[in-house]
């Protein structure tokens, strides 16, 4: 919402300088988004006459322009813009002129030709948001007059407010200056229309019949004769220039001014074609068809409201847009003006369908004033009067359904413990009062009656946001309350720090892709493709939620690879979203760590893993070869914790690679870390040590391919039993020592007791029993 | 006798001069100080001597051998560090050659920041609170005073997912029901932080992502006013930014909350920033949860996380925090 400080000075003396009125403005609750001065820095601009247009000899973007600047002679200008006509009257800056950013005209040459001032567009002045050429004056005056007395410009301020959508009160003129004059202690009033009535009563030449009260809850209309459609007076049309609306003709002008300055919209039919002089406000049929105002043909649905004719035929959507059968032109004389309250959310709801928003449209939907009706109408007739337009007697109104207003207990108490303050019961009544709220003392309290341009306001803590932003937020003292309770992070919140610190110690660069995936991507990463969708996604590219980071990530090392960043490390730490196994009220949402080392094979990843299970004490864990559609099918491992699957590690299928257009061998990792935290991990309890000699012994066997190296070690350390402290395996030998499809497999074992130091028999003893366990129950020997 | 030991002295100190290692100053040693060294000899001799000459020439012979061990000690020092200093100096490096390793890994920057701001109000005694990403239209909008098909619920532009009935489940729009899954499932008093991922319908660009974070407070007590609001929040600007920043609240309007209120800080320049949306818990919020409005009132407020990130660091495009590029990684 656009305001003029000269406006709302029509209503309350406003004092203080521009920037102080704006920080008032903000402390209100409407946010200066933007203040001008209108009107300073044209001191030096006339009005000039266009004598001639001649090309530019040497360019084609300008041209040269003689014009009249007062005096009778030519005086050559280039200028840019192609806009205006022989004949035309033009501001003119002439040379020495500083213009209102700063600049100052000078006499120069521009490819060859002299230029001798410039030719202003609106926006170079400050009045308009014309940007398609040089501004063409509509004015009387001569050639060499200034162009502040010309257009009758004043110097004024402008601020453009950020209007919260709880505040229809405030999308008005006197909206603003209620509260500005309720902040400077100033009183406030609104002018009564000075406007006589003549002519026959509208009584009796229309009415009113509200079909659906729900969807109307006043409908207004008075009649106004001897309209003719002009031009608007200078000061009106300048007003709205400044608040963005463009001038069009006098009653076009007269609506919006009065919508502007009361923040009621309004409608004008042409009398003589609304049939029978018949207003009826229903809902419209499905496929009911209108032209509206704008040419265009709309289909309504019953979610839409009308205003019918005595033949039944639509001549206007509610609260949208008039229709073009009863549009006022050239021949009208009488004129039907309505204002109307109508349901917020049929307005809001055939705004959206419709995709007609308009000022009406976000007005209504807000919440008007049903009170500024009568006041309006007048209001209207009295800016259309010195055009000839009367105003006939008797408003025709009706009423439907209206919010019930109820008197409020405010309690003085209530007031002070929810802000904070130490205010007395008249204290806040000077408050509301200096709003137009009512207050009446109740013992201690208060009973507060809402004015009726504040919807917004209906119970005790509306009215103590209201105390408080009056009051001002400014003035209420500030307290820390101390915390009764000790902060903290959760252990899943610990965890998945020492997760992501874990992972940095190790060199991984942590990731943070979009979790919006397209179609395919899941079936490309050899997922499956239940994906949950979105229902009304940006673009089809991000129309899958993710079920696996991993798409996101190749993604990711892909578009590196773009930029020839290769070998990266990577990790990202996030959501994932899948269909639940069973119904359940919300997807199947959990928290994953996925690692890809660009460049590196599965045993790399495997010793991330090992790393990030020794940082989080999982002590009991397994790897058992899996094949995991996307992985890669002889190289990845299921992991187990505590006998429960928490993830895979290994390495990316070659395929999914290609079809992400990864060249490099990536290795892969993959956690489900709501399980992982789920599981035993954390706290190991001390395990002391023994101060006795330690003995160490290698072992090295054959095994085939299909034999883990786990199994080994697992036999291994079952029948070594307590005796084994260490467990290595420090060399893995293929080669034709040992054959096709086998290899050697060397563990180093420390063996200690804790009480007593080992004797070389019991070496040999245990080493012996470590061996036939193995060969035992693997298809392994001991390699000699 | 004694002109032939101060002579063998003589020679004896310049022999232990000469040897240039170990091996060889052992050798000379063993020639000096041996069995079968002069001094050795005139020792074994001097059982057929005067007395008085023998107590003489042992003296001197004594004297002479203290004074030979004495030099080959200090030569076997000389030796041994000569020797170690050669062993070092071809041990030498250019240390200028291994300035190129170990890169330690980057925690995305708004990871950091979360974290930072976690650790903030853990400080303040806060606990930190999350919830799920896609979320029921009741606790995106319902219970915070939402109700349905209102217009305020047009100020954001909502991303739906096909779960459930039609438009019952979404992106979350804010971390905002993570307040009301912390009231139905909490008693008061409750003082949380809930930081999140959230969505809105946005098309990406420098100050828009259709993802973004937010970082959301709660605190719900007996007798918590607006002043304890304000108060708060000045102990965040305070602690988080430095003391020469300064903040203010203005009136703004959220469904969820009343009074509500914009939080902006004041840089050191006087230019004021728009951090925050908050206000005191709207008493419909509260009943939602099953809490008696009479009896607790509380304030939330809620951040744009990754604006802190972008300004710690001078980023001037929001969309490179969700580009992974490694050149950007890499810098926090």
């Amino acid at each position: 919402m656009r305001v003029l400080l000269s406006w709302l000075r029509d209503f309350a003396p406003i004092e203080g300088d521009p920037e102080q009125v704006g920080d008032q403005l903000s402390d209100l609750g409407l946010a200066v988004e933007e203040v001008s001065m209108l009107g300073e820095g044209l001191d030096g601009i006339v009005v000039a006459r266009v004598l001639g247009l001649r090309p530019h000899p040497d360019a084609d973007r300008i041209q040269l322009v003689d014009v009249d600047a007062g005096d009778g002679e030519a005086l050559q200008v280039c200028c840019g813009a192609f806009n205006m006509s022989v004949g035309d009257l033009v501001p003119l800056a002439p040379l020495g002129t500083v213009m209102p950013g700063g600049m100052e005209i000078a006499r120069r040459k521009m490819r060859g030709e002299w230029s001798n001032g410039m030719l202003c567009a609106s926006t170079e002045i400050g009045l308009g948001d014309d940007d398609d050429g040089i501004m063409l004056l509509d004015t009387e005056a001569s050639p060499g007059a200034a162009l502040t007395e010309a257009l009758d410009l004043r110097s004024d301020v402008l601020y453009d407010l950020e209007v919260n959508p709880n505040r229809p009160d405030a999308m008005s003129v006197v909206g603003v200056a209620r509260d500005l004059a309720a902040r400077q202690g100033l009183p406030f009033a609104i002018p009564e229309p000075d406007v006589p009535e003549s002519g026959d009563a509208a009584a009796g030449r229309v009415s009113v019949e509200i079909l659906d009260p729900g969807l109307c809850g006043r409908f207004g209309l008075r009649i106004l004769d001897g309209v003719s459609v002009g031009t608007s007076p200078r000061w009106l049309a300048n007003r709205l220039n400044a608040l963005g609306q463009r001038p069009i003709n006098s009653v076009v002008d007269v609506s919006n001014y009065v919508m502007l300055e009361l923040g009621q919209p309004n409608h004008t039919y042409d009398l003589a074609r609304v049939a029978g002089g018949a207003f009826r406000i229903r809902r419209a049929a499905d496929g009911e068809v209108i032209e509206t105002l704008d040419g265009v043909e709309r289909t309504l649905t019953a979610a839409d409201g009308v205003i019918a004719d005595g033949d039944d035929v639509a001549i206007g959507i509610a609260g949208i847009m008039g229709g073009a059968n009863t549009e006022i032109d050239d021949g009208t004389t009488s004129v039907a003006l309505e204002m109307a309250w109508w349901d917020p959310m049929t307005i809001a709801t055939s705004a959206r369908r419709l995709g007609l928003r308009s000022e009406a449209s976000a007005r209504f939907e807000r919440g008007c004033d049903p009170g500024v009706v009568e006041l309006a109408m007048r209001r209207f007739a009295e800016l259309l009067a010195p055009a000839g337009a009367t105003l006939a007697p008797d408003l025709v109104d009706a009423r439907g359904n209206l919010p019930a207003r109820e008197t409020i207990r405010v309690r003085t108490d209530r007031v002070n413990a929810i802000l904070g303050t130490d205010l007395g019961r008249d204290r806040i009544a000077d408050v509301l009062q200096s709003i137009e709220f009512g207050a009446e003392p109740a013992g201690d309290d208060l009973d507060v009656d809402i004015p009726s341009f504040r919807p917004d306001s209906s119970t005790e803590i509306d009215v103590i946001e209201e105390v408080a932003r009056v009051h001002g937020y400014s003035r209420i003292e500030r307290t820390v309350p101390r915390s009764t309770l000790t902060g903290h992070l959760t252990p899943y919140q610990v965890d998945r720090r020492t997760v992501r610190s874990t992972m940095a110690g190790l060199g991984l660069d942590e990731v943070m892709p979009v979790p919006f995936l397209a179609p395919g991507d899941l079936e490309a990463a050899g997922l499956t493709s239940d994906g949950i969708t979105v229902t009304n996604p940006l673009v089809a590219e991000e129309s899958v939620m993710r079920a696996s980071l991993r798409p996101g990530i190749l993604k990711t090392l892909a578009y590196n690879a773009s930029h020839r960043l290769t070998g990266l490390g990577i990790f990202e730490v996030g959501h994932v979203y899948r269909q639940p196994a069973s119904e359940q009220p919300l997807p199947d949402e959990r928290e994953y760590l996925a690692v890809a080392l660009a460049g590196h094979g599965a045993g790399d990843a495997v010793a991330v893993w090992s790393a990030l299970a020794d940082a989080l004490a999982a002590r009991d864990y397994s790897l058992v070869a899996e094949a995991v559609p996307g992985l890669h099918p002889s190289r990845t491992a299921r992991i187990n914790v505590a006998g429960t699957p928490v993830g895979h590690v290994g390495e990316v299928d070659p395929g999914v690679l290609e079809a992400y257009g990864v060249a490099e061998r990536v290795a892969w990792l993959e956690v489900d870390l709501d399980r992982l935290f789920d599981l035993p991990h954390g706290d190991r309890p001390y395990a002391g040590f023994s101060r006795y000699p330690s003995s160490d012994i290698d072992l090295a066997f054959e095994v085939d391919e299909g034999t883990p190296a786990d199994a080994v070690g697992r036999c291994i350390r079952e029948s070594a039993g307590e005796l084994l402290v260490d467990l290595s395996l420090f060399d893995v030998y293929r080669g034709e020592a040992v054959g096709e499809g086998r290899r050697s497999l060397a563990f180093a074992l420390r063996l200690q007791a804790t009480d007593r130091t080992l004797t070389d028999v019991e070496v040999a003893e245990l080493r012996q029993r470590c061996i036939e366990a193995v060969q035992g129950s693997l298809p392994a020997t001991l390699r000699g | 006798m004694d002109l032939d030991l101060d002579a063998h002295l003589i020679d004896a100190a310049a022999a232990v001069a000469d040897a240039s290692d170990l091996d060889a100053l052992a050798a000379v040693d063993a020639e000096l100080l041996g069995r079968k060294s002069l001094l050795a000899t005139v020792r074994s001799q001097l059982g057929d001597m005067e007395p008085d000459q023998r107590k003489e020439t042992g003296r001197r012979v004594h004297e002479v051998r203290t004074e030979i061990e004495r030099l080959v000690a200090d030569r076997r020092v000389e030796v041994a560090a000569g020797a170690r200093s050669v062993v070092l100096e071809a041990e030498r490096l250019d240390l200028t050659e291994f300035d190129r390793g170990r890169r330690p890994g980057h925690r995305h920057v708004v990871t950091q920041t979360w974290e930072r701001l976690e650790d903030l109000f853990v400080g303040m005694g806060y606990t930190v609170a999350e919830g799920p990403e896609i979320e029921d239209e009741w606790h995106n909008f319902g219970a915070l005073n939402f109700p349905s098909d209102h217009p305020a619920r047009d100020m954001y532009d909502t991303l739906y997912v096909d779960y459930g009935e039609p438009q019952s489940t979404l992106l979350r729009t804010h971390t905002s029901p993570v307040q009301i899954r912390v009231m139905e499932e909490q008693e008061p008093p409750i003082y949380s932080i809930m930081p999140g991922r959230v969505f809105r319908s946005d098309t990406a660009d420098a100050t828009h992502m259709p993802v973004f974070h937010q970082i959301e407070g709660l605190v719900v007590d007996r007798g918590i006013t607006f002043g304890d609001l304000a108060g708060t929040l000045d102990a965040f600007t305070t602690a988080y930014f430095g003391s020469e920043f300064t903040s203010r609240l203005r009136p703004s309007y959220f469904p969820f909350t009343e009074p509500s209120a914009e939080f902006d800080i004041r840089r050191p320049d006087g230019s004021w920033l728009e951090l925050a949306g908050c206000g005191m818990v709207h008493p419909q919020v509260l009943s939602a949860c099953g809490l008696d409005p009479e009896e607790w009132s509380g304030f939330a407020f809620g951040f744009g996380l990754d604006r802190l990130a972008l300004m710690r660091h001078g980023i001037d495009d929001l969309r490179e925090l969700f580009r992974n590029d490694h050149r950007f990684l890499g810098q926090f």
